[in-house]
Order: C-alpha cells, then sequence, then structure tokens
C-alpha cells in the first residue's frame, strides 16, 4: 500500500507543480501554415546555434493563430504569431482588448502565390487575372449585365485555353492565402473584364460591388481547401483538369509532379516576385509579443535571428527554400533591434 | 430461409405422404439445401479472402512506402577545423567558439568536399563550386558545430564527419529522384547524381540503417533526412503512463463499486447508460473538452503530454470501466457466496477472490484500451500537439509531462502534410513503427488472456 501512496501523492505533486510553476524556457509560435516552413528551419537553426531551447513552431492558419496570439498575456500564450497577411485594425484592437497592446510586426520577405496543375495535365500555361475571375466568380458580366457564372469551360472564356472543365482548389478562408488571391486575382480581374464598373452603374455601392467581386462560384467548380497544400496537391493528383493555388516554395519542393502557369506572361520565380513583375505576392509577417520579450527567454533573439541576413538574406536558408527576401530587410532589423511596435492609431 | 419448416400441404405432387426413399439417396430438396450450404461457405471463404487481400494490399503498400525510411544515405568527408575561421584568437575559449554561427561552417563543408572529390579523382563538374554542398544534409554544419563545441582541442586538426546527404541524394538511391524528375528542380542537378554515384563507386558514400530515424527528433521541413520519430516516441511513452496511472484505478473502482456494491436504482441506471455513451463519443470531442477544461481553464501548458495523457484518459475510461465489468459479472456467484459463507466481509470477498479472478480480463481491456489511445491522433489535433516540435528529448521526468512534445500518431499526421515528398516516406516508415507498437501491445494482451483466462 505504501506504493500506491507514494504514486499517488507524486501524481498529486506533478499536478501542483503542472499549475503553478510550469514556466515556460521555450518561445512558442503558431500561425499561418505558409510561413511555418519558414519558422520551423529558422526554429532548428537556432536551436542549433543558441544555448536557447528550439522553440515551439504550430501550424492552423494564419487567422486561428493571431487569435491565439491576441489571448492574452501570459506563459499560457503564444510568443509569436505567423501570418501570410497583414493584422486587420480589428485584430489589434481585439488584442488591445486583452491586454496585448503592444505588438511587433515583422516582415520577413515575400511569397508569391501560383496557379499549378498536372505536370502531364491540360495545357494549362498562361492565364491572366481577368480569366481566372470569370472562371471562378459567382456573377460575371454578359453584354453589360450581371448574371450566374454560366462558364463550364475554360475554352468558352479564351479560346486559346484547354476545352477541359473549370476546376480549381483555392485556399479556404481561414488561410491567409485567400485574401491575396481575391485581392490580387478575382479582384483585378473584375476591374479589366469591366464587371466592377458594370456594378457599380448599376448603382451597387463600391464596398457592396469589391465583395460581389471576390463571391466566388458556388456549384463544386471552385472548392475550398481548409487544409494544407498536401490537399491541393491530392486533389490535382485525382483530377487532371483541376488547377490548384499553390505557395511557391511548395511548388519548388514538388516540380516533379506539377507545372506551373504564368500569370499575365510572367512566370513565377524569386527573381520576377522580387522585381515585382509578377502580381500575385504578399508580403510575410510575424507578430511579437512585446511584453513576452524578457519574461520569455530567447523571444528577442529569435525574432532578430529570423530576419538576419544570415537568414532571411537572399543566400540563406529561407531563400533556398523558396522565401523570396526582403529588399529593405536591413530596416526590419533595426525596427526588431528597437522593438517597434505598432501603432494604435492605425 | 431454405431450412425453413415446410407444410406438408405444400409437398410437391406426386410425393407419397411419410419417406419412402432411402436416407443415403438425395433428393432434390436435399441436394438444394446441401448447395445452399456450400454457396454459403463460398460466401464465406470470399469474404475473408477479400479481407486478407485488404490487409495484405495494406502491408505491402506500408512495407514498400516505409521500408525505404529505415536506410538513410550517408558520405564520410574529412573535414579540417580551420583554426583561422572557428578560433581566431586561438586561445579556446568557448564562448567566443560559440561565436561562430553554423553559416560560418559552411565553407568548411565545401572544402572538405573538394578534398573528398579530388582524392578520390572525381570532377566537379559543377559550374558553381559552391553547389557542391547540395549534396550534404543541412543538417551536417549543426553536427559539425556540436563536435567542435564538445572538442575545441580538435581545432586544426582534420577530422572524419559521417555526414547524411542530402533528402534528394538519398532519394536517388532509393528509387524517388530520378534524372528526368531533377530536371525542373533547383535543389539538385543531374550532375551531382554523377558525382554520388561515383562517390558511391569509390565507397565514400554508403546507405545504413538508420537508427536516428526510430530514435532521433523532429526536423525542419529543409531537411527531411534527419527527421525521426524518436521524440514523440517519448511524448506517447509520456501520455500513456498518465493514461495508465489514472485510468486504471479509476475505471477498476468505478467498476467494482458499481458491480458488487452500487444498489440497483434510477442513478446507477443512468450513470450505466451514460458510460457506454461515451464509450460511443467520437474521440475528437474529447479533444475539445480537452482543449476547453484542461489548458484554457486550468491553465495547463499547450501541448503537454500531461493533458494529452488526461484527455486520453477521459477517452479510455469507458473502454476499461466495460471490460472490467464484464469480467468482473464473469465470475461465478459461488465464488462470492462462498466468500461470504465462511464469513468475509463483503470488501474481503471482492478483494480477495473476486478481483484476482477477473484481473486477467481487466488487464487485457486495459491494454486494449491503451493501444487505442495509443493511435489516436483526433484530440491531440485540438490540444497543439500537432505540430513542428523542438529536436529537444524531454531532460528529466517532470519535462517529460509538461515540455511541449508531439506523440507518434501526431508526428505521422505532420510529416504527411509536409511539402518534400522525402517526408512522405518518413510518414510511412512511423506508422511501420507504431503498428508494431499496437501488434506488440495486443499480442501482450492475447498472451495474458491465454495465460491466466480461467472458465468455469
Amino acid at each position: 500500500m505504501s506504493t500506491m501512496k507514494l504514486t499517488v501523492s507524486l501524481l498529486a505533486l506533478t499536478a501542483v507543480s503542472a499549475t503553478s510553476a510550469a514556466a515556460r524556457d521555450q518561445v512558442q509560435v503558431a500561425g499561418s501554415s505558409t510561413v511555418l516552413p519558414y519558422a520551423s528551419i529558422v526554429a532548428e537553426a537556432f536551436g542549433e546555434n543558441f544555448d536557447f531551447p528550439t522553440p515551439v513552431v504550430e501550424s492552423g492558419g494564419s487567422s486561428a493563430g493571431l487569435k491565439r496570439f491576441c489571448e492574452g498575456v501570459g506563459e499560457n500564450t503564444i510568443d509569436v504569431a505567423n501570418s501570410s497577411r497583414r493584422i486587420r485594425e480589428k485584430e489589434v484592437k481585439a488584442c488591445a482588448d486583452a491586454g496585448v497592446s503592444d505588438i511587433i510586426e515583422v516582415r520577413i520577405g515575400y511569397d508569391g502565390i501560383v496557379f499549378a496543375s498536372q505536370l502531364d495535365g491540360p495545357a494549362y500555361d498562361a492565364f491572366v487575372p481577368a480569366e481566372i475571375y470569370q472562371a471562378l466568380s459567382a456573377t460575371v458580366p454578359v453584354d453589360g449585365e450581371m448574371v450566374a457564372n454560366p462558364y463550364t469551360q475554360w475554352s468558352e472564356i479564351n479560346g486559346d485555353l484547354p476545352g477541359e472543365d473549370i476546376l480549381a482548389f483555392i485556399p479556404g478562408t481561414k488561410h491567409g492565402t485567400r485574401e491575396v488571391f481575391e485581392e490580387k486575382v478575382l479582384l483585378q480581374g473584375c476591374e479589366d473584364t469591366g464587371a466592377l464598373k458594370v456594378m457599380l452603374d448599376g448603382g451597387m455601392d463600391e464596398k457592396a460591388a469589391e465583395k460581389a467581386c471576390m463571391a466566388v462560384r458556388t456549384d463544386n467548380r471552385s472548392i475550398d481547401i481548409d487544409g494544407d497544400y498536401t490537399e491541393t496537391l491530392a486533389r490535382i493528383d485525382s483530377n487532371s483538369n483541376g488547377i490548384g493555388v499553390f505557395g511557391l516554395a511548395f511548388y519548388e519542393n514538388n516540380t516533379d509532379t506539377l507545372k506551373v502557369a504564368t500569370m499575365g506572361g510572367v512566370e513565377p520565380t524569386t527573381e520576377t516576385i522580387a522585381a515585382g513583375d509578377y502580381p500575385v505576392s504578399r508580403p510575410l509577417y510575424f507578430y511579437v509579443k512585446k511584453a513576452h520579450i524578457g519574461v520569455i527567454p530567447g523571444v528577442k533573439e529569435f525574432a532578430e535571428f529570423f530576419v538576419s541576413d544570415d537568414i532571411a538574406g537572399p543566400d540563406g536558408p529561407l531563400a533556398e527554400y523558396g522565401l523570396v527576401s526582403d529588399p529593405d530587410l536591413a530596416d526590419t532589423q533595426s525596427m526588431v533591434a528597437d522593438e517597434n511596435t505598432i501603432q494604435t492609431s492605425m | 430461409m431454405t431450412d425453413a419448416s415446410i407444410p406438408s400441404a405444400s409437398v410437391p405432387d406426386g410425393a407419397p405422404s411419410g419417406r419412402s426413399s432411402s436416407l443415403l439417396t438425395l433428393d432434390g430438396r436435399v441436394r438444394r439445401r446441401n448447395a445452399a450450404e456450400r454457396r454459403f461457405r463460398m460466401y464465406g471463404i470470399g469474404a475473408v479472402a477479400i479481407g486478407l487481400i485488404f490487409l495484405a494490399l495494406l502491408l505491402v503498400a506500408i512495407v514498400r512506402n516505409g521500408g525505404p525510411a529505415f536506410t538513410q544515405t550517408f558520405i564520410t568527408v574529412p573535414i579540417e577545423l580551420v583554426e583561422a575561421k572557428l578560433d581566431k584568437t586561438g586561445n579556446r575559449d568557448l564562448d567566443e567558439i560559440k561565436k561562430v554561427s553554423t553559416f560560418g561552417y559552411k565553407p568548411l563543408v565545401v572544402d572538405g568536399l573538394s578534398v573528398l572529390l579530388t582524392r578520390n579523382g572525381i570532377d566537379n563538374v559543377l559550374t558553381k563550386r559552391k553547389d557542391i554542398a547540395k549534396l550534404i544534409s543541412a543538417s551536417a554544419v549543426g553536427q559539425i558545430r556540436d563536435h567542435v563545441v564538445a572538442n575545441p582541442d580538435q581545432i586544426g586538426q582534420t577530422v572524419e564527419f559521417r555526414l547524411l546527404a542530402s533528402s534528394r541524394v538519398d532519394g536517388y538511391f532509393k528509387g524517388r529522384v530520378s534524372r528526368e524528375s531533377l530536371a525542373r528542380d533547383k535543389n539538385l542537378d543531374a550532375a551531382h547524381l554523377d558525382i554520388a554515384d561515383a562517390l558511391m563507386a569509390r565507397g565514400a558514400l554508403d546507405r545504413a540503417f538508420n537508427w536516428n530515424f526510430i530514435l532521433g527528433a523532429d526536423a525542419s521541413e529543409s531537411r527531411p533526412e534527419q527527421a525521426g520519430i524518436g521524440v514523440s516516441m517519448l511524448g506517447s511513452f509520456f501520455m500513456m503512463l498518465v493514461v495508465l496511472a489514472l485510468a486504471l484505478p479509476i475505471g477498476v473502482a468505478t467498476s467494482i463499486y458499481l458491480e458488487e456494491f452500487a444498489p440497483q436504482n434510477r442513478w446507477t441506471d443512468l450513470i450505466e447508460v451514460n458510460i457506454s455513451n461515451l464509450a460511443a463519443v467520437p474521440s475528437i470531442v474529447f479533444g475539445i473538452l480537452g482543449l476547453a477544461v484542461f489548458i484554457q481553464f486550468a491553465e495547463l501548458p499547450q501541448s503537454a503530454p500531461l493533458v494529452g495523457g488526461l484527455v486520453l484518459t477521459l477517452m479510455t475510461l469507458p473502454t476499461i470501466i466495460i471490460s472490467t465489468r464484464a469480467s468482473l459479472k464473469a465470475v461465478p456467484p459461488s465464488i462470492r457466496d462462498a466468500a461470504l459463507g465462511v464469513g468475509a466481509s463483503k470488501m474481503q470477498s471482492v478483494f480477495h477472490h473476486v478481483l484476482p479472478l477477473a484481473m486477467p480480463g481487466i488487464l487485457t481491456g486495459t491494454i486494449i484500451g491503451l493501444a487505442q489511445a495509443l493511435g489516436e491522433t483526433a484530440p491531440l489535433l485540438l490540444i497543439g500537439m500537432v505540430g513542428y516540435i523542438a529536436s529537444n528529448p524531454p531532460d528529466g521526468i517532470a519535462s517529460g509531462f509538461l515540455d511541449p512534445n508531439s506523440a507518434m500518431p501526431a508526428q505521422i499526421y505532420e510529416w504527411a502534410k509536409r511539402a518534400d515528398p522525402a517526408y512522405y516516406e518518413r510518414a510511412w516508415g512511423g506508422i511501420i513503427i507504431l503498428l508494431l507498437f499496437l501488434m506488440s501491445m495486443n499480442i501482450i494482451a492475447i498472451l495474458l488472456r491465454r495465460r491466466f483466462e480461467r472458465r468455469w
């Protein structure tokens, strides 16, 4: 019986120590699944080069990560949120309400969003935003009238495109990638096709018209993927007529099964994105809780290491993996060093 | 339906009432019945065969896809630990040596590889000399730096390192990567493969059993060759400890009370119904409960095996309670009566007689419940045990319970999600290890039952 008592008391002890004295000594990161590979590469190198333990990086999507980030201040909340889009005003406010008022915004570089399809599938080689808009939008202009999307084949939109059924796998709404896809492809296409003008002339206010531009059709020709790019890849593998939306880095790791389409005549590469020629790219960010600097060991060192030239520079491991390095990296570095936070006036 | 009793009125005409033919000659109806039986047996054999075919397909797929994860390609490279680069002052001050980051070690690897090529008489056909480092895993620089930090006295010497080949070189020798598939790949060129082939022929490159896969830690997306399942195995182990320490005593106590002591009334009926219902609740529900109760309310640390264990305990409890109650019920009442008859108290009869006899059944149920918990992924998704997890194995028991960790099935899920196809092979390899664990637990359960089960 005495061993029994011992185990019980031991258990009670662990439970107590768990609640009170769980001083966290590693940085915890969560957020965008696009930033996850970069963050994990940095975390690994950080663990190798510093005496701090390797940070823990989780994925879950930009919005989910920022939501956890804004839960509050303390050991039980994450220190860094990765995001493939900029934090929204609403989120800054939610953060401030929960006591997270000082947030450092760090831009790590740029990521291209590419349209890819099966390597030996139909010749989806070149698109312009207008074609994607016409294929995927819920309503399109026909003869100056907005009608429910009538297109079923790519060739109906542009005779040069293959005569295949329209089927696209686009990131779900919880992904930051979705926002870029909406703004840089759908909205752009909406303007290019004149649909935006038709709607404005029809008496819609600008906000509603833009929203209508970004609404995708719901007849199973455009499919939201809430999972990771591997899920999109699996869908592409089983649907030879499908095109998928991927991050450039993911595509570059799977060139043996995927081929990429040009957008507006420009092929997506790190060079064309850095030069600003390829239209569908977006900056990647991570957000640091200033209140955790000095409380959780290694937070600031991690942030500085992330944007150091060795890591995020054009020859660093992140660029090797597919990140387009930021030409203004030096500004970001000094901003992190000075712990400049987001101004609440924004 | 064929052997349903046939009313005599429907007997075909001509057949006399009563049996006139011999039992040894088969009439039409008997033949039909026999044929129906034969058909049924064929269906049965067919069903078993289909099951076996699927099992065989599954096993072949797992072993074919996962087998390669257990070997890895290594390149033995002589690296000169240049003093001017690693310890500029030359006073072997450890703090100063540590200041040289892994990036400072990259030129050493390039030089080492060049030396290796010249020594073996292989031409460096690459356009950029630096690109030769793509043969080697990105983990190499960390490995060399760790060695230097541990042995600062070796600075200035040339040391032979056994370095991991990069995942694409490794994939080439495993048949995953071909020269054609590299045509559009910017991570490696066909020229690298020519060099790798030449190194293989001269013995500087070899493929060996990969202990690191079983014992090692997870790695980042850019170096699948370094990833191992060892740390998440420890995470699973600590979770199972929690499950065992909580679910077994709670489950057994509940069952004994309900089976032996509790009065039969509405309350106990209600509890019984609820326990049976709980056993059928999808595991993700326990996950979200764990998130709400253990992490958000009790503020236990995220991603900790302790929390994972608590959640899995909730999931395993009904299994243990149901199997324990079944094995308590199987103990004949005569045993209890005899014990009570010679003057034992109720508690004595239970603990001295009934429980020991029910023990094999309880243990079997517990092991099956643990095996189920070991393979469970869904609840772990919600409490943050899925994600890239540190390369640090837990140091000590408290850290094993409280530090963020992964679990084997969560690790497999994580690998399957990653971009690099090399991780796909790792995921299958992880499945092999997980299946081995589950199989051995089930075998233990079967052996226990065989060895100790008593029939009355």
